[in-house]
Parts: C-alpha cells; sequence; structure tokens
C-alpha cells in the first residue's frame, strides 16, 4: 500500500491540489494498480532490450529552413493571462 | 592552509542554425519583439511534434568533433521533466544517458606553463527554453514569458573536474570559443546568451594528518562573461575556504547537498539561490515523438572532411609559417576567425607576417574598435593593406608615410569609395610619400644642412663619434627631402662627415 | 432503404455517381443529430452552417465537372482531440474548454484536401483516457442500442454517431482500444491502423507511442476509403512511416485465398462474457466456411499486456500532460498563492479523476528509484509482447478474437473500479503495444439486445488485406445492417 506521504510527494512532482477525500480514494486504487503491474516481475527480461517506439525507425531529419512564425496574436490568443506581448505568470521568485 | 581548487564546467553553446532544434521556425535573437518568432511547437501547443533539425545535429557533430570527442554510433532524446514558465512543454528535449559524444578533450596552460590535458565528459544537443522576465518593482507583479528562444539549438558540453584555477578555466572557455567560432558551429556571442557557462566548483583541503577534505560542491549558475566565471571561482575559493573554517562541513557528509549558486556581478559574490523544487527528479525517459540517430564511421567522417583547421593547429601554423610572436598571435587568433583570414591574407600579399601583423594587431584594430566595426566591414581589405605593407617592406614607402596613408585609404574606403592597391598607389603620388632613391638629390641636401651654421656644434660631435648629434640632421634634411628613408639618411650622413 | 441506413461505402458511390446530392446527405446527418443527439450526446460541437457550407461547395465542384476528392461529399464526424484551425478542441477536458488551435492537424488536412464534410466534434473520455466516454468533463455519451448503456471509449463519441446513422464515417483515436472497443460497443466498424500510417500531427497526446488516428465506418468500405484518405508519410511526425501506403479499395472486394486465422490460446480467459464467446466462436465459424483454415496460436506473453500497457501509457501521458500548466493557452486558477500554488490549482480544477489519476500513477512509475522496476521494466515486456505478434504471424495472417470480453457495460458500472475499466482492454492493447493493425466489425448481439464485435489483428503494414478479411466477412454477414431504434427506416 503506498502511503499518504507517497501520494502526497507524487502530487507534488505532478503539480496537482488534491484534496484529502482524493487521496483518501486515490491511495487505495493507485496501490491496487501498483499491484497488479508487480505481475512484471515474473518475466524474465535481462536479455531484452526496452521498446520505446512501436516502429521503430532511425535519422528522421529536417532541412534547416525556415517557415513563417505565427503572428503574436495567434501565438498568445488562447492564453489566460498576456499584456499583448507577453504571456503573464504569478511572479517567479528565484532567490 | 594547502588546498586544491577543483572546477568543471558545463558550457551552454548555441548553435549557429537558421531554425529551432526541432521546428522551423527562425533562431534569430530578437529580444526587442517578444512572441513574434514562435511557432506551435514552440508554444507547446497540444498535438504539436518535434522533427530534428538536420543541420543543427549536423553542426554539433562537427564541435564534438572540434572537442576532439567520440561521437556515438547511437544516440536517442529524452525528456528532462520539470515546470517552469519559460519551458511550455513542462518538459525540455535533452540527452540524458546516451549523449550524441563523449570522451573529449581541450589544453590549457597551467600555472608552470606546461600544457594541461582537461577531460571533457561530454557534448550533447538539447533545447534552449524561452526566457522569464522578472518583476523588480518589488511590488510582486507577473512576471512575463518571451518563447521567442524556445527551442533553439544548444550544445552542452561538460567538462571533467580537471581545472586547478581561475585562470585555466578562463583558458578552457577561450579556447573552446575559438574552437566553436573557427569552426562555425557558433558566434559565441555572450551579450545575445549564445554562450553560457555554470561552473562546478569546490576545494580540496589538505588536513593536518595528510587526509583530503573536500568542501560541499556548488554549481554556480547562469555566468555570462568570461570575466564572470574568474571572478565568481575567485570568490568561492574563498568563501568555501572561509566556511570549511567555520563549519568543517564537507562533500559526502549526511546531509550536504550540492548547492545551487547565482553570481552577482556588481558586487562580484555568489549568493545562495532558492533550490529548483523536486530537483533532484527529473524523471527523465525516452522521447517517444523522436527517432534515435545512428552515425556510421563514414557519415562522421563525411563531416570530419567539411570540418576546417582547428585553433591548434592554427596556431602551430601563425607560429611557424608567420614567425609571429606568441602576443602578436593570440591578439589575432582570439579576437575572431575573421581577423586570422584578414591577416593571413595581409600577410600573404606583403610576404612579410611581422609587419603584416604590427599593421593587424596595431592599426587594424585600433580603428575597429574606435569605429566599432567588425573586421568584414571593415573597408580597407586585405588586398589593398598587403599591397601597402608590401610597399614598405620593399623599401618604396616608409612606416611613416604608411601611417598617412593608411589614414588616407581608411578615410576613402569609409566615404564610400572603393579602394584598390591602384588607390594606395594613388595616395602615394599624391602625397608625395615616395621614397626618395635618388641618392644624388639627398647628397645634395645633406650637405646643404650641413653646412648650415645652427649645425656646426652637431658637425663636431658626429666627427667626435657621437652617433645620436645626427638625430636633429636628419630631421632637417627629412624636412627638405619629403620620402626619403630616415634609415638610408642617416647612414649617408655618417659616411659623409666621416669622408670630409 | 432511407439514406440514413446505406452503408457508407454505397453512399460514397451514390454521391460519385450523382445520385445524392452532398447537401442532401448532410442535411440528413443533421437532421438526425437534430432528433436524436439530445438523447445520444455524441456531439460536442456542430457548426450546420459550416457543415453545409462545406457539402455545397462540393456539389458545386461536381456540378462544374471539377475533379473532386476520394471522400467527396461525405459527412465525417472528427473526435474532440485532433486540431483543425479555428474550431474548438476540447478533448474532453475543462482545461482545454475554450481553446482554439492555430493550426491544423495533418488528418483535417488531408480530409480537406479529400473534399469530405466535417460534421462536427465528438465526445471523448478526457484526453482520450477511458473506455466509457463518462471521462468526458461536458456530457456523458449513451449507447445508441441501449441508452443506459456506454459507448464504449475513448472515441465513443464517434462510435455513437456511426452507430446512430448521424455521420456515416467517423474519426476516433486508438491508444489502447479507444477506437474498436466503443465500434464493438455501437455496432460498427472501427479500425486502428499500424502505428505511423497516420500522421499523429495535430492529435493532442495521450500516450505518444501507442497512439494512432484511425477511422470509423457504417461499413468497412467506407472505412477503407477513410483510412486511405487519412494515410501517408508525414514530414511533420518524426514516427509517421515513411513509405508509400497501398490501394485499400482496389481488391477489397477480392475475397483472400488460402487465408489462415489464429486464435489464441491466452485469450480464452474467465471473465469473458457468455455471448461475447458463442458470438466469436459463431464468427471464426464464417471465416472456416469461406475456406480459411484456423490454427491456435501462442501469444505467451499476452497475460501481461493490461499490466505493461498501464505502466506505459500513464507515464506518457503524465510527460505530455505536463503542458498544461496554466500559462500558454487553456484554464488558469482564479485564486493561488504563488507561481507553484497556480499550477496545483489550476491543474486541479483542469482535470478530472481519470486523468488525475493517471498523472500520478504515470508520475509514480517515472519516478526516481521506480523508473526501472516499473517504466523500463515494462518497455521490455513490450518488446517480448511484439516479438509474440511476429511469431505468430509467422504462422497465421490474421488473429480472431472479441474486440472486448464482454458487449457494453451500463453507464456507471465501472467508473469506480479502475483496474475492472482497464481490463475491458485486454484484447485490443496489445495491437498498440506491439504497433500493429487491429480492426472491430459487427459480428453478432448479444441476448440484451448490444452489439458484438469481433477483433481481426494483422501484421504491421497490412491494412489492405486486414480491411479485405473484414469484408469477406461483412459480405457473408448482415451484422453490419442492424441498426438501433432511433435510426428511422
Amino acid at each position: 500500500m503506498l502511503s499518504e506521504d507517497d501520494i502526497h510527494k507524487v502530487a507534488e512532482l505532478a503539480r496537482l491540489n488534491l484534496s484529502e477525500q482524493q487521496i483518501s480514494e486515490l491511495r487505495p486504487q493507485l496501490s491496487k494498480l501498483i499491484d497488479y503491474v508487480a505481475v512484471l516481475e515474473e518475466v524474465d527480461t535481462d536479455e531484452v532490450e526496452p521498446m520505446v517506439h512501436a516502429i521503430e525507425q532511425t535519422n528522421v531529419f529536417r532541412d534547416d529552413i525556415r517557415s513563417p512564425p505565427l503572428p503574436r496574436e495567434g501565438a498568445l490568443a488562447n492564453a489566460p493571462k498576456t499584456d499583448g506581448k507577453y504571456f503573464l505568470v504569478p511572479q517567479i521568485i528565484e532567490h | 592552509m594547502d588546498y586544491k581548487i577543483v572546477i568543471g564546467l558545463e558550457v551552454h553553446v548555441q548553435l549557429l542554425t537558421q531554425t529551432k532544434l526541432f521546428t522551423a521556425c527562425t533562431t534569430e535573437f530578437n529580444p526587442d519583439a517578444p512572441n513574434t518568432q514562435t511557432q506551435p511547437l514552440c508554444i507547446a501547443l497540444p498535438g504539436t511534434l518535434p522533427v530534428l533539425n538536420r543541420h543543427a545535429y549536423e553542426l554539433a557533430v562537427k564541435a564534438a568533433l572540434g572537442l576532439n570527442c567520440s561521437i556515438a554510433k547511437f544516440t536517442k532524446w529524452d525528456r528532462k521533466q520539470y515546470f517552469y514558465p519559460d519551458l511550455p512543454k513542462g518538459y525540455q528535449i535533452s540527452q540524458y544517458d546516451m549523449p550524441m559524444s563523449f570522451d573529449g578533450w581541450l589544453e590549457v596552460d597551467d600555472a608552470d606553463g606546461h600544457k594541461k590535458k582537461i577531460r571533457i565528459l561530454r557534448a550533447h544537443l538539447e533545447e534552449d527554453a524561452g526566457k522569464n522576465i522578472h518583476d523588480e518593482s518589488g511590488r510582486g507583479e507577473d512576471s512575463k514569458v518571451d518563447l521567442n528562444r524556445a527551442g533553439t539549438p544548444l550544445l552542452e558540453i561538460v567538462s571533467e573536474p580537471d581545472l586547478s584555477s581561475a585562470a585555466e578555466a578562463r583558458q578552457y572557455l577561450d579556447e573552446l570559443r575559438l574552437i566553436m567560432q573557427y569552426l562555425e558551429v557558433s558566434d559565441c556571442n555572450m551579450q545575445e546568451g549564445s554562450l553560457r557557462c555554470d561552473a562546478n566548483v569546490n576545494l580540496h583541503i589538505v588536513q593536518e594528518d595528510g587526509q583530503i577534505a573536500p568542501t560541499p560542491l556548488v554549481e554556480v549558475k547562469n555566468l555570462n562573461s568570461f570575466r564572470n566565471v574568474e571572478a565568481a571561482i575567485d570568490f568561492e575559493v574563498e568563501r568555501q575556504l572561509e566556511e570549511f573554517q567555520l563549519t568543517g562541513r564537507k562533500w559526502g557528509d549526511p546531509g550536504v547537498m550540492k548547492e545551487t549558486r547565482g553570481f552577482d556581478a556588481n558586487r562580484g559574490t555568489t549568493f545562495a539561490q532558492r533550490g529548483k523544487e523536486d530537483a533532484a527528479d527529473y524523471r527523465y525517459f525516452p522521447d517517444p515523438d523522436l527517432a534515435p540517430v545512428t552515425m556510421t564511421d563514414e557519415e562522421i567522417d563525411a563531416i570530419r572532411k567539411t570540418m576546417c583547421e582547428l585553433p591548434a593547429d592554427r596556431r602551430e601554423r601563425m607560429r611557424t609559417v608567420y614567425e609571429l610572436s606568441d602576443y602578436d598571435r593570440e591578439v589575432i587568433m582570439n579576437h575572431s576567425p575573421q581577423l586570422s583570414d584578414y591577416f593571413e591574407e595581409t600577410a600573404k600579399i606583403s610576404g612579410d607576417g611581422k609587419q603584416a601583423a604590427n599593421w593587424v594587431t596595431q592599426d587594424v584594430l585600433r580603428e575597429l574598435n574606435d569605429r566599432d566595426l567588425a573586421i568584414d566591414e571593415f573597408p580597407v581589405r586585405p588586398v589593398v593593406l598587403g599591397a601597402m605593407v608590401k610597399k614598405i617592406v620593399d623599401g618604396d614607402l616608409t612606416v611613416k608615410s604608411g601611417r598617412e596613408v593608411f589614414a588616407a585609404l581608411l578615410e576613402t574606403g569609409l566615404s564610400g569609395n572603393s579602394l584598390s592597391p591602384a588607390t594606395v598607389d594613388q595616395i602615394i603620388e599624391e602625397k608625395g610619400l615616395a621614397v626618395v632613391k635618388d641618392t644624388g638629390a639627398i647628397e645634395a641636401t645633406i650637405k646643404e644642412v650641413l653646412s648650415r651654421d645652427q649645425n656646426a656644434k652637431s658637425v663636431e660631435d658626429l666627427k667626435g663619434g657621437k652617433q645620436q648629434a645626427a638625430g636633429p640632421i636628419i630631421g632637417q634634411v627629412m624636412k627638405e627631402v619629403k620620402g626619403a628613408d630616415a634609415k638610408m639618411v642617416r647612414e649617408m650622413i655618417l659616411k659623409i662627415v666621416q669622408d670630409s | 432503404m432511407s439514406i440514413l441506413s446505406t452503408g457508407a461505402g454505397e453512399l460514397l458511390a451514390q454521391l460519385n455517381r450523382g445520385e445524392i446530392t452532398s447537401v442532401e446527405l448532410t442535411q440528413a446527418c443533421l437532421n438526425q443529430i437534430s432528433q436524436n443527439d439530445m438523447n445520444v450526446g455524441a456531439f460536442l460541437h456542430i457548426d450546420q452552417d459550416y457543415a453545409l457550407e462545406q457539402a455545397k461547395a462540393v456539389d458545386n465542384k461536381r456540378a462544374a465537372g471539377e475533379s473532386v476528392g476520394p471522400l467527396a461529399g461525405i459527412p465525417v464526424a472528427v473526435k474532440d482531440v485532433v486540431c483543425h484551425k479555428g474550431q474548438p478542441c476540447t478533448c474532453g477536458s475543462k482545461y482545454l474548454k475554450d481553446f482554439i488551435p492555430p493550426y491544423s492537424a495533418t488528418s483535417i488536412e488531408k480530409l480537406q484536401a479529400a473534399d469530405a464534410v466535417l460534421l462536427g466534434r465528438t465526445n471523448m473520455d478526457e484526453f482520450a483516457m477511458g473506455s466509457s466516454t463518462e471521462n468526458s468533463a461536458f456530457q456523458k455519451t449513451h449507447n445508441p442500442w441501449k441508452q443506459d448503456y456506454a459507448p464504449g471509449g475513448s472515441s465513443g463519441g464517434s462510435a455513437a454517431a456511426v452507430g446512430s446513422r448521424m455521420a456515416p464515417l467517423a474519426v476516433g483515436s486508438d491508444t489502447g482500444g479507444s477506437i474498436r472497443q466503443p465500434a464493438s460497443f455501437c455496432g460498427v466498424v472501427g479500425m486502428k491502423p499500424t502505428y505511423g500510417r497516420v500522421s499523429r500531427y495535430g492529435l493532442v497526446a495521450f500516450a505518444s507511442s501507442l497512439d494512432q488516428i484511425g477511422p470509423f465506418g457504417t461499413d468497412v468500405t467506407g472505412t477503407a476509403a477513410l483510412l486511405q484518405a487519412l494515410s501517408g508519410h508525414d514530414p511533420l511526425d518524426s514516427t509517421s512511416i515513411n513509405k508509400p501506403t497501398p490501394d485499400l479499395l482496389a481488391d477489397l472486394n477480392q475475397p483472400l485465398e488460402g487465408l489462415k486465422i489464429g486464435v489464441v490460446k491466452e485469450f480464452q480467459a474467465d471473465g469473458i462474457d457468455e455471448d461475447v464467446i458463442s458470438a466469436t466462436d459463431e464468427a471464426i465459424n464464417v471465416y472456416r466456411s469461406l475456406g480459411a483454415e484456423i490454427k491456435d496460436v501462442s501469444l505467451p506473453h499476452a497475460r501481461y499486456g493490461v499490466a505493461t500497457y498501464y505502466i506505459i501509457a500513464p507515464a506518457e501521458a503524465s510527460s505530455n500532460l505536463s503542458r498544461y500548466d496554466g500559462i500558454h493557452y487553456g484554464h488558469r486558477a482564479e485564486e493561488f498563492k504563488d507561481l507553484t500554488d497556480m499550477y496545483r490549482q489550476t491543474r486541479e480544477e483542469g482535470f478530472g479523476p481519470e486523468v488525475k489519476r493517471r498523472i500520478m500513477m504515470g508520475t509514480y512509475t517515472l519516478s526516481a528509484g521506480y523508473i526501472d522496476a516499473y517504466y523500463v521494466k515494462a518497455l521490455k515486456v513490450r518488446r517480448l509482447i511484439r516479438n509474440d505478434y511476429d511469431d505468430a504471424f509467422q504462422e497465421v495472417d490474421f488473429i480472431a478474437s472479441p474486440a472486448c470480453p464482454t458487449p457494453a457495460f451500463k453507464i456507471g458500472e465501472l467508473i469506480n473500479d479502475p483496474l475492472a475499466m482497464y481490463l475491458s482492454d485486454m484484447f485490443t492493447l496489445g495491437a498498440n503495444l506491439a504497433g500493429i493493425p487491429g480492426i472491430s466489425i459487427p459480428a453478432g448481439m448479444s441476448s440484451e439486445g448490444l452489439p458484438i464485435g469481433l477483433q481481426l489483428l494483422g501484421p504491421p503494414l497490412e491494412e489492405a488485406r486486414l480491411l479485405r478479411a473484414a469484408r469477406m466477412f461483412e459480405q457473408a454477414t448482415d451484422w453490419h445492417q442492424k441498426v438501433p431504434e432511433l435510426v428511422a427506416q
């Protein structure tokens, strides 16, 4: 069973503000899933290469040729907060 | 206290591509028009996908070869995950455990003047973030995000901790920058952020019992000039020494973590930064949107063949072919590859490397600085300067007259007229600066000057063997015979006085 | 036969022959929507004027004797996960409620180039995560056959739209069965092509290495025509297959000779509905009667498929959904303490429970100390699963199985039991892990009157033969002609 602390840690990594109720629901659900997927432990994979892509291709490139950018209005059109030039975010505190 | 400084550098170099690493959006430096250089991928709009820029990859291979790195036969792309407003995808596409190149080195001179190899752990490609602009009013207003830069290709070059002083770090950076510039991989323009540096610094303190105590590792982030790198290292050495004496805390002690510090260029000090949250857990995993890259030996060789001479080789050639002093050579090479090319052409045409170097390092560089010109914009091209210097070398023009000619050439060129070797002749002609080789005329003038009453004392002194007495007489002769070679005049005076 | 109960392939032929106009057909679809969608809930967004405008344009083109595209005039519904410039694209999420993409997916451009009529945007599980379309932030979609039942998911809106004949064709996306499972539940044809056959550019990502766009249709011919239009190499998608797409229609009606069909031993597990078992046996008998040889094949690692999938898909999803951070587009919470809290609160408000569950699962399995045990391990088992399929296809042409272990379940029945919900993908997700094509075709009805689908899986790039095999079945049966009551005869 995942601990409440585990859930908090993962929620913080994932940037989710979970309520106490959500945590109490998620804890058994995730624990059950984690227990379920542990079945993979029984598979011998010592000599097996991980398979990242469904179809394995290499060296997919494009040429270094420009195409037009979005107009600024288009770039900012869907943003929740802008000043018409920049995306605005709550103050970033660096130090 | 006896100690050794241990420094490793992480350098980010922006590659000279037309477009971003994974999308066809321009990479021009344009901070005054924020968010005008984005495409859907740069904003991480849902549904967008990355496609690798071939040229960026080839430049990275070239750079890595220039850094004596091995090129990976197989490399892949990984997502480095963290939340930050300048990182719209919530992850940066980078390379984690299989970088495109590794195991390189660069040479610096150590404190005793010996060559020292600085090992390079790896160099890998990744995308740049956008730019956050913080509210500095103190009123807690919103920060601003400009994504023009987001996705620009960067080569991250990570050294081993082989550097032992700020001076070595500086040399390493100078050499690295030269390589990037000579290979035309990056312009390394620090003002525009196309070269950025993080320094990992700590001390190995020799304790009384002979045991080595390493101080806690510090990473100083975002150093935006080489001078700042040096200053930050110097500051850290003092700070860490003091701290160690105070606390005795060692790297490896329980609870001791790598510390990230910023650098305050105004004060010349470093300061503690609040650690990026979750810094320890980037959850790297292979990017399923991108295919791995494989390279054969033949493909690597093909790129190697497109490489021009490396700075180290050029330096050697400058020394042997043009017989330059170390000083002149470094001044020219460290300025830019363009100035090195300019010099070499001038030297070839004039037939005298030293003379050419004098003109390039003194007169040309002075004018570039005074007028804030790039060498490519300088109107006196090597074919013209070389022709002029050749006249000096051949004894057809004095150095002093050469200065006049050079000034006239520059003036002509700057006012928009085209220059050619013929312009040099024309200016010499107009100004009557040609060296007068008619010894008869000079002899007559000398005799006339010597006979002047005012010079009687000097003539006596000369006869008495006081050669410095020739000075004023040379001056008077030169006034009469413009374009005469002072050295020749001097010799003739001495001979005439002796023979009389 | 009414225009609505006519199969998509036949409608295309009639449009081509000028027997019906696109405006007539589009209007019929719009009427069906306005009469029934309040009960079905297939569509999130319909722009009638835009649909009719496109239809008119195609009719005009035809009337003027201009050449028209291969889907000229046929209405296609599109899952609300494929970006269409200037149209909403919510992905069933509150986070993207007001998002209007400034660019179009390659698939949309291909449909436009084929002169299809883009009819509207269909409901889905939020970010394609789910098997019932109950995870939409906006509305529930009901099974057209029985409205207290789920249509399946995540492409439940597209499947229900085709099942209720509101659109003869629809586009969906399939990450673990999200086309084939709802196709089976709604009694229509649904196909997941080989990974990389259809460009993912503009498809909002759920799990990038598993996602694939595919077609729904009222029949195999229409489905094939839609897939043909969607397929092809795209330089904007690095995972797109750089090979020409074969002609999927040329030999579609030619039965395959010497067909060998595999039945997977490991799929004969507990928990499979009796009606599904007998419908599948019956379907296999149909193939036998058509001359196919039926062989047992083994997929020894099939039993690890669900576990493998539910590590890989959430891991990729947790990363793909990091971009929803309240800054560059979409929702932003109104109240928060600081930047970090803005992220947390925005994502908390913007995402529904299933999405959060998967983000949590994926973040956990990628986090320090766990990635090797879970994510890397799953990628290794994934290769073994792929190898199993490769081996099986040495023995047989196709693998036949139920598309799903059960017919449609009731709305609300599984919503609180994620693992049970995930197990309903047990037959479909292998194709996503292996990257192979699969199709679900109507192959029976349960005793309760709910459709049952047969799934055929084929080797990579074998869509043309897979469609031919499906067409053989269709020609020999009439399951695809059955329509729910809400389709007026």
